[in-house]
């Protein structure tokens, strides 16, 4: 039996992935260039019994997700930089009583209103950096329509797995432009549930840690009942102002992703045998990189392509190794040079980072990214 | 024989955080006798709040409950009710929190008219971080940022509500105890978004700015302004002049959130 095949913009795509991962709540508000997701939620959901609801604002879309988290759906929302901005201190909720969600950002120029229309990858900062306090992050920037599709599938299982807010973070470009999808059979693609709590009622405790770094998270209104809060809390759920508590618990919330990235770190290898030129890209940007890197080849030049999937947590332990091997990194990106601080951290100093970097709306072309391989001695 | 609040009080979590004098606790007693009163099923219960001194109560509740964060009560609570539509939903907060940061949820929870139920403790003032003015405080007197008085006219709560379209609107106050549990049931049986506004008391960042000798004072404040509506029918307006009217205030039958989502349900599946 064929597979069903389709011909889909990025951000139908990730509502698709999002149904197949079982996504059955959706809060948003309209925001250019991400509402097509919350457009497609809103006839797709109700078919199947799943719950739409457009909010007030950018915050109330985010605290709704959470709330019917909380309740036992699996949630998305779906915004761009403004929105990203207005959700980030929910976000850090989010965070630290460790609920999971899925938040879908399409990359737009900034900062504020910016280009509302106008592609960019200006936000990969702000999926770390954008909420107060240490937490973990999760953020993974798709290349392709199918790579969405399937990446906002894996964003679901991963914050399952590790009970924690992740982002898929396309940019303007991979999120409008259509390709041919393929879709999966059922079952195919792993869907990771959530863990339920083996205990009964009167023992659970929300963050029982004797269950490991991810305690079973019940729902409410199944036979459980327990506190939530965004204060520092216990085992229990309950805030405290403990030292060794706090210390303990915040590391825990780091750690479930620090100890665990080479489970949640992917990319593509393009070409890295034995290049001696690196162009590391991510997203839209990867395609022009591709492309560069054929030219190269063609041309004598020992080029190859890292391709970051997983933005957040970064592959740090891959760029180190790369940087004691090669000449040079070639950084292309849509905005003034943030993946490439993260290639400077990991390269310390062993290999040059060479940025191009455009705000300008305009996507960045493979002959910009050869001219800058050239560059590399 | 006494009333047993232990049921809906959990162990080890008392003494509250609330000052000596502050309302809070009344209220929090009046909701544990509406719950009981109701029956209600502490799994099947959320309490959510945000953030200050009256969003503290969820915490001394033995039932599902959601402390949040400033303002985002109405917001998290609605996606609560709508992933279950089947639980009871109540939220607890006070006038900053609901009214300013909290606004916007609160008019469109209003305005969708979703089954659950808001208890306001208005204290006209920002009590926990220190006494700073809130929409609620009236026009000219004082807060830590109003020290030449507020020149800001004060939010009616009950009437935002109104306008915004919640279909039961009612207003008692900390002094007038046995009357909170009554408004609270009646909200709580209510189908569709209720509001109860109760009027309460800070001595500690409030009373002591405004010329308030004791607690006793401000709780005879409460006694005084109150004027049950039924009372209000036979009363001129000059009477009425610094009065303000408890009980319930607004009810109406009107079709509610998750009911008219579950229709959507259906036609989406009646189109598939």
């Amino acid at each position: 039996m064929s597979k069903k095949v389709a011909f889909l913009q990025g951000n139908e795509a990730a509502t698709y992935g999002a149904l197949y991962a079982g996504c059955n709540f959706f809060a948003g508000y309209p925001i250019t260039p991400s509402t097509e997701v919350a457009e497609v939620m809103a006839a797709e959901l109700p078919k199947i019994g799943g719950k739409f609801i457009q909010m007030e604002d950018e915050i109330g879309a985010m605290a709704a997700i959470l709330g019917a988290s909380l309740a036992g759906s699996k949630v998305l929302t779906s915004t761009s930089g403004p929105g990203l901005s207005l959700k980030q201190e929910l976000i850090g909720y989010g965070c630290i009583a460790e609920i999971p969600c899925v938040i879908y950002n399409v990359m737009r120029g900034g900062p504020s209103t910016g280009m509302p229309t106008g592609p960019s990858q200006s936000d990969v900062m702000s999926a770390k950096w954008g909420t107060h306090g240490d937490h973990p992050a999760i953020c993974l920037t798709p290349a392709s329509v199918q790579e969405t599709y399937e990446e906002v599938i894996r964003a679901f299982n991963l914050s399952e797995k590790y009970r924690t807010p992740v982002m898929v973070m396309p940019d303007e470009i991979v999120a409008h432009m259509r390709e041919r999808v393929v879709f999966p059979e059922p079952g195919e693609i792993e869907v990771v549930p959530r863990k339920a709590p083996t205990v009964s009622p009167d023992q659970y405790k929300p963050y029982d840690t004797s269950f490991g770094d991810v305690p079973p998270l019940a729902a409410f209104g199944s036979g459980y009942k327990f506190h939530v809060t965004g204060l520092n809390k216990a085992q229990d759920g309950f805030p405290t102002t403990k030292a060794e508590l706090v210390q303990a618990e915040e590391e825990r919330q780091v750690r479930k992703v620090d100890a665990n990235v080479d489970d949640i770190v992917q990319f593509e290898e393009y070409q890295l045998a034995d290049a001696e030129v690196v162009v590391v890209a991510y997203g839209s940007t990867s395609r022009s990189a591709r492309y560069a890197v054929n030219v190269a080849r063609e041309q004598g030049i020992k080029a190859g392509m890292f391709r970051i999937k997983t933005f957040w947590p970064f592959p740090d332990k891959q760029i180190k190794a790369l940087a004691a091997k090669v000449k040079g990194f070639v950084i292309p990106e849509m905005n003034l040079g943030m993946c490439s601080l993260e290639i400077e951290r990991n390269a310390q100093g062993k290999a040059p980072v060479l940025g191009i970097f455009r705000v300008d709306g305009e996507p960045i072309n493979p002959d910009q990214i050869l001219a800058k391989i050239k560059e590399v001695k | 024989m006494a009333f047993n609040y232990e049921k809906w009080l959990r162990p080890g979590k008392l003494p509250h955080i609330w000052c000596p004098g502050c309302g809070h606790g009344i209220v929090m007693k009046g909701l544990i006798r509406a719950f009981e009163t109701l029956q209600l099923k502490k799994e099947d219960t959320a309490l959510v709040s945000g953030i200050g001194c009256a969003s503290r109560l969820p915490g001394y509740i033995d039932c599902c409950t959601l402390h949040t964060a400033h303002g985002r009560a109405a917001a998290f609570a609605t996606g609560v009710k709508m992933a279950k539509p089947e639980m009871n939903v109540i939220l607890v907060g006070g006038d900053g929190d609901g009214t300013a940061i909290g606004g916007n949820h609160f008019i469109h929870a209003c305005r969708r008219n979703i089954d659950m139920t808001y208890i306001i403790l208005n204290n006209y003032i920002y009590g926990m971080t220190g006494g700073q003015f809130s929409p609620c405080t009236p026009t000219g007197h004082k807060a830590s940022t109003t020290p030449y008085g507020n020149p800001d006219p004060g939010f009616d709560i009950a009437k935002l509500a109104i306008g915004a379209g919640a279909t039961f609107v009612a207003r008692g106050t900390a002094f007038h105890a046995n009357q909170i549990d009554k408004l609270i049931v009646e909200a709580i049986q209510h189908k569709g978004f209720s509001v109860v506004e109760i009027l309460d008391d800070c001595p500690t960042t409030y009373g002591r700015r405004n010329k308030y000798k004791s607690v006793i004072e401000m709780m005879n404040r409460l006694k005084e302004v109150a004027v049950p509506v039924k009372a209000a029918e036979k009363m001129t307006a000059e009477q009425l002049q610094g009065k303000v009217l408890t009980g319930v205030l607004y009810k109406e039958e009107k079709a509610h959130y998750t009911d008219e989502y579950a229709k959507v349900i259906e036609r989406a599946q009646a189109a598939k």
